[in-house]
């Protein structure tokens, strides 16, 4: 079953690739979007026989290499860690693949559309079932040229291909540290299979490595490197300029890819590479540390963007902060339910924004909209739920009744989770992480209301002849919405058990830190608590203690997000509804917060000056000087022209007089015999 | 010192011996008889004789190729070496006979003395082949000059054709000199003049500066013959000067005889003195792969630039030369099989470049030739990629067995530099093919160039371009007859 999941897709990509144009447009969307719903099916199937029945195990597919020591298999490994990402990648996949018939029927290259599409969906898929780290870094490379490969469909778009070289570049860097990451775990384990590393990884704690000239922890430097990974897939915090660029793309593309998919691979990889984190204190505070900046950093950012998928950008940049500080506090479980419930509400936010978009005939600025519930009054109510969802609205009935279940969105449950375990965790950024979340919550609330308000609500400033044809989008991509709007509203309630609630031991069976792991840990801890003091001792408590505290934190921490939430909604009232002529004013008083907000703190212009100018100056000496004058002057130029030199001058040799001809038979005869008189004269 | 008998004469045993050289010395006769006696009209007669005649004595040759055998008191030799390089000479000449026969009727040259004077000029090659003693070496090498320096000036109304032969005539002589000069050192230094007791007195005997000398002065005066820098002076001129099918001529024959004769002299008597004539031979080698390959990049006569392509490809045949071996004998035999090949064929393309106005020497009036004649620059091409030595044609083989031969007798050196030449080489033979292939053409070449032409370039383009497939006798002949010679 695993195989048909994981094959599925890529027989999809090969059949709309290579025969896209024999088959015909058609046949491309309805043979990739039919293989990736019963890919789908499949994956909740082995959702509910691995998270309920637990039928865990791992399927040899191929022997991939083998090289002295070294021996990586092509596998799929089933646990629930690696079930949850099937279910959201194939489940979101499926849905944008039959959205995406509706949105791309006017584009002339559909086929490659769609064989992208499951490509990437193979590749993630490839990454999510690794048993091994090279299997993960192939899907983590697969999924970043699927990537570039969306973001420049539209090739001919100048900023389309510029976005789609900025997100493969700026993961380059962060795909090197990974790399390293991945040489230096072989480098110590001699293994790179997940089992044989997790279960080594307790004995290596207290070594130290050498790296970049200095002594490092072994497992702090592994795991920061790993981490470095993840910070550019994800789009973390300095890592993070490529994310927004990447809506160039097909709308879909950015649901699928740039919101609910490829962009949490870091965050399951954080996950998957838990027993090494939970070894590496070190680099779980500064998980913690990123995660939490980004969620802050991206959510200021979003505040005042006026193009509405850029707005949705930094929402996903914050919230998988969000995940990662969560995963920064040990609280793994808690940054996996995030990942799963924010794959439903912020695919549903993408695709109703797309609908949007595709209403207005392609217009994402705001400020050209507003008003539209009228015209578009389904895509209106799905936005509702999305932006509920995100913003994490719900009754918290359980705090007056234990009888009382929690009512609330997907976002309500697993975000406040991630807010309370930060302020539950004793480590050293828990309480940075805490006030940084309650406020990017109050942001998210706003800038996501924000969008709400500007787009469907106010007076309408957009064209009159765009808005009379708009209208809801045909069925075809209002049924994802639907189906993705169900999972917004009900996936937290009823997946919070089994994630992070009492039964969270059983669903996970394992899969996200090993038990027996866990407890060397706290045998072996005791070494580094003694010296590290209070960050290690936190961490002999692990995860368990985390979630269990978490449910203890005092009234007004649980009540907290719901409260910021509420004002973050009052004042996105405020200026966009009551009063609606502020912040244009704002804008134009063009305020040193603002303007910083704005331009994104400057990082683009930053890393311009910092790196792109200087690469580019680099490159600029090197072609000119050192290809051109060096290589080629003294190379190929060089060697060219001196053959002429020798030419010229070997051809003036032969003047045509007799008399030069015999002087030189006569040079060469003489050379020779006075040769022999010196070199035998000497020998006798 | 052991004593060496020499058969005594048997002029019965011996004249059998030599009966392909007696029937070409009679034949001329006959054929300059029947031109004398007949009137030019049948110079035609006289050419088609002639080249029966060199075919059906390369074919008696093969024929009568047995055991090595000596004539005359040891100073004529046959054997399988003598036969594969005969073969080699007679098939170069009779080609350029065939090659002429349109050239000399355009230019109105036609007359019976050139065939004969070729017939002649083999005649001294098989000498030279089968010289055993520096007497009949010296006589061989003579009667083929002399033929040539005619040859050289045989259009003796224009001034570029006898400049040609007259300079080739005063340097001959030259080198001639020093050949006789460096004979007489020998002689005086060993007491004789014969291959076979010359072997053993200078295995016997002590290093002699002097006999060094004679030998030093002995491989100047072939050195010339073979073109090899830095004796190659007079090659540009005469290629340049001489009518095109005698350069053709000139180009190809001779160097097989004067090289075989290199081999001869240095494989079999002197082999004791390996580690003196080698380095003679490694300088020469060098010096004329280098010239070879950096003059000719600065010409724009074709038939100059075939001139130097020859001194370079001299120089590769002489790394083989160098290595002393029976490898290296056999490739440097194989290299001018193939070397005779690719240049027949060459110069029957530049044989065919004539326009209305004339014949065109300049490597510009082939521009655009693969629009005009495709099949005539397809030719070209192959051969041009052959004697740059790029695989799989015949040119690439040829290099890498005598470059496999040098490196198998510590000769890298040479073999690092003949590559790198070699690479500056490929410019001048490359932009050929550019200039064919890819320049705006050049008015169009006359059509018509006879039958046999066209057959000749066929051939050689067969042979060059299936060397990979056929090769294998050739290469297996080649050996049998360096054993033959080197024992």
């Amino acid at each position: 079953m695993a195989q048909i999941i994981v094959f599925l897709p890529l027989l999809g990509a090969l059949i709309a690739g290579l025969f896209g144009r024999a088959i015909g447009e058609r046949s491309s969307e309805v043979i990739t979007s039919s293989f990736l719903v019963v890919s789908a099916l499949l994956s909740c199937v082995v959702l509910y026989n691995v998270g309920f029945g637990h039928e865990t195990g791992t399927i040899q597919v191929l022997r991939w290499m083998e090289s002295g020591d070294l021996s990586i298999d092509w596998a799929l490994r089933i646990d629930t860690l690696t079930a949850v990402m099937l279910v959201v990648v194939t489940g979101v996949s499926s849905l944008v693949h039959i959205y995406s018939i509706g949105y791309m029927h006017d584009d002339p290259h559909r086929s490659r559309f769609f064989a992208y599409l499951s490509l990437f969906t193979f590749a993630m898929l490839m990454l999510v079932t690794s048993d091994n780290f090279v299997q993960l870094f192939f899907g983590w490379e697969g999924v970043g040229l699927a990537s570039y490969l969306l973001i420049g469909f539209w090739y001919k778009k100048e900023t389309a291909n510029a976005a789609a070289m900025k997100a493969f570049i700026v993961n380059r860097v962060g795909d090197f540290g990974f790399a390293l990451g991945i040489a230096a775990i072989y480098f110590t384990f001699g293994t790179l299979n997940y089992d044989e590393v997790f279960a080594a990884a307790p004995e290596m704690v207290g070594h130290s490595m050498s790296f970049l000239g200095a002594d490092f922890d072994t497992l702090t430097v592994i795991c920061l490197l790993l981490f470095m990974g993840a910070m550019g897939k994800s789009a973390q915090f300095l890592l993070h300029t490529w994310l927004p660029d990447a809506m160039e793309g097909p709308t879909p593309v950015s649901a699928l890819i740039h919101a609910a998919t490829m962009v949490t691979a870091g965050v399951f990889l954080v996950c998957r590479a838990a027993p090494l984190f939970e070894l590496a204190p070190v680099a779980l505070g500064f998980v913690t540390f990123i995660g939490a900046t980004t969620a802050f950093f991206a959510a200021t950012v979003g505040l005042f963007q006026n193009d509405i998928k850029r707005v949705i950008a930094y929402s996903t940049c914050s919230q998988l902060g969000y995940m990662f500080f969560a995963a920064g506090v040990s609280a793994y479980q808690v940054a996996m339910f995030h990942l799963f419930t924010h794959a439903f509400f912020k695919a549903l936010l993408f695709l109703g924004a797309g609908a949007v978009i595709h209403a207005m005939h392609h217009e994402q600025d705001m400020r050209k909209m507003g008003g539209l519930y009228k015209m578009l009054p389904m895509t209106w109510i799905l936005m509702l739920v999305g932006t509920l969802a995100l913003t994490g609205v719900g009754l918290p009935l359980h705090l007056i009744s234990d009888a009382l279940p929690n009512l609330g969105f997907a976002g309500f449950f697993s975000k406040d989770a991630a807010i309370e375990v930060a302020f539950a965790s004793p480590g050293t950024f828990g309480p940075y992480a805490f006030w940084m979340a309650i406020i990017a919550a109050a942001m998210t609330s706003f800038y996501s209301f924000r969008v709400l308000f500007m787009t469907f609500h106010g007076q309408t400033r957009a064209d009159e002849k765009v808005l009379s044809h708009a209208h809801d989008a045909p069925a075809v991509m209002m049924v994802p919405l639907i189906a993705l709007a169900v999972g917004a509203i009900f996936a937290g309630g009823l997946f919070a058990n089994s994630f992070i609630g009492d039964g969270q031991e059983a669903f996970w069976n394992g899969s996200i830190l090993p038990i027996e792991i866990h407890e060397a840990v706290a045998d072996d801890g005791h070494a580094v608590a003694d010296s590290d003091g209070e960050e290690a001792a936190a961490h002999d408590d692990g995860a368990m203690s985390i979630l269990e505290a978490a449910h203890h934190v005092p009234l007004w921490v649980k009540l907290s997000p719901l409260v910021v939430t509420l004002f973050g909604f009052l004042v996105a009232w405020y200026y966009y509804i009551s009063k609606p002529h502020l912040p244009a004013q704002m804008a134009a008083r063009n305020g040193l917060i603002y303007s910083f907000f704005y331009n994104k703190w400057y990082f683009d212009e930053l890393y311009d000056i910092l790196f792109v100018k200087p690469a580019q100056r680099i490159g600029r000496f090197l072609w000119k000087v050192g290809d051109g004058k060096i290589i080629d002057g003294f190379g190929p130029d060089g060697v060219s022209a001196r053959v002429l030199d020798i030419t010229r001058n070997v051809v003036r040799l032969q003047s045509g007089y007799l008399y030069h001809y015999a002087f030189a038979m006569l040079l060469g005869i003489a050379a020779l015999v006075t040769w022999f008189m010196f070199s035998q004269g000497g020998g006798q | 010192m052991e004593t060496v008998t020499l058969p005594a004469i048997d002029i019965a045993r011996d004249m059998g011996l030599i009966a392909p050289e007696i029937t070409m010395a009679v034949a001329a006769m006959a054929l300059l008889m029947l031109g004398v006696f007949q009137s030019d009209a049948r110079s035609r007669l006289v050419s088609n004789l002639s080249a029966v005649l060199l075919v059906a004595v390369a074919a008696f040759v093969v024929m009568t190729t047995g055991e090595p055998k000596l004539a005359f008191g040891g100073s004529f030799k046959v054997d399988a070496f003598a036969s594969f390089a005969k073969v080699l000479v007679l098939c170069g000449s009779a080609l350029a006979i065939l090659m002429s026969r349109g050239f000399l009727h355009h230019e109105k040259l036609e007359r019976f003395e050139f065939p004969v004077l070729i017939v002649l000029a083999t005649l001294g090659m098989m000498m030279m082949i089968s010289a055993n003693d520096l007497i009949s070496l010296y006589m061989g090498i003579e009667l083929q000059s002399l033929a040539l320096y005619v040859l050289a000036s045989f259009n003796r109304n224009s001034a570029r054709s006898t400049e040609a032969g007259l300079k080739y005539f005063v340097l001959g002589a030259l080198s001639s000199g020093m050949l006789l000069y460096g004979c007489s050192l020998i002689y005086g230094f060993t007491g004789t003049t014969n291959f076979e007791v010359l072997g053993t007195v200078v295995t016997g005997g002590e290093m002699n500066i002097g006999l060094i000398f004679g030998v030093t002065f002995l491989i100047a005066g072939l050195a010339f013959k073979v073109s090899a820098v830095p004796f190659h002076m007079w090659t540009p001129d005469v290629y340049e000067g001489s009518p095109t099918p005698v350069t053709a001529f000139f180009a190809a024959a001779p160097k097989v005889a004067a090289l075989a004769l290199f081999m001869r002299v240095l494989g079999d008597p002197l082999l004791p003195l390996i580690h003196e004539w080698r380095q003679i031979i490694f300088f020469i080698s060098v010096a004329s792969m280098v010239l070879g390959a950096f003059a000719a990049i600065g010409q724009n006569n074709i038939k100059r630039l075939m001139a130097y392509s020859t001194i370079g490809h001299m120089g590769y045949a002489l790394v083989g030369l160098a290595a002393g071996t029976v490898a290296g004998v056999q490739s440097v035999l194989v290299y001018l099989a193939i070397y005779l090949v690719t240049n027949v064929g060459v110069f029957v393309c530049i044989l065919s470049m004539r326009r209305k106005e004339g014949m065109v020497e300049e490597i510009s009036d082939l521009s655009g030739l693969s629009r005009t004649r495709p099949m005539m620059a397809f030719a070209l091409a192959i051969f041009m990629f052959s004697l740059a030595g790029i695989p799989p044609l015949a040119g690439f083989f040829g290099k890498f067995l005598v470059f496999f031969a040098a490196v198998d007798a510590g000769l890298w050196q040479l073999a690092v530099i003949g590559l790198l030449a070699s690479v500056v080489s490929a410019f001048y033979y490359l932009r050929i093919i550019k200039v064919m292939y890819f320049d705006e053409p050049a008015p169009v070449f006359e059509r018509g160039i006879g039958t046999e032409m066209r057959l000749i370039l066929t051939g050689s383009a067969a042979l060059v371009l299936l060397f990979a497939v056929f090769g294998g006798p050739i290469i297996s002949m080649a050996q049998h007859a360096a054993v033959s010679l080197m024992g």
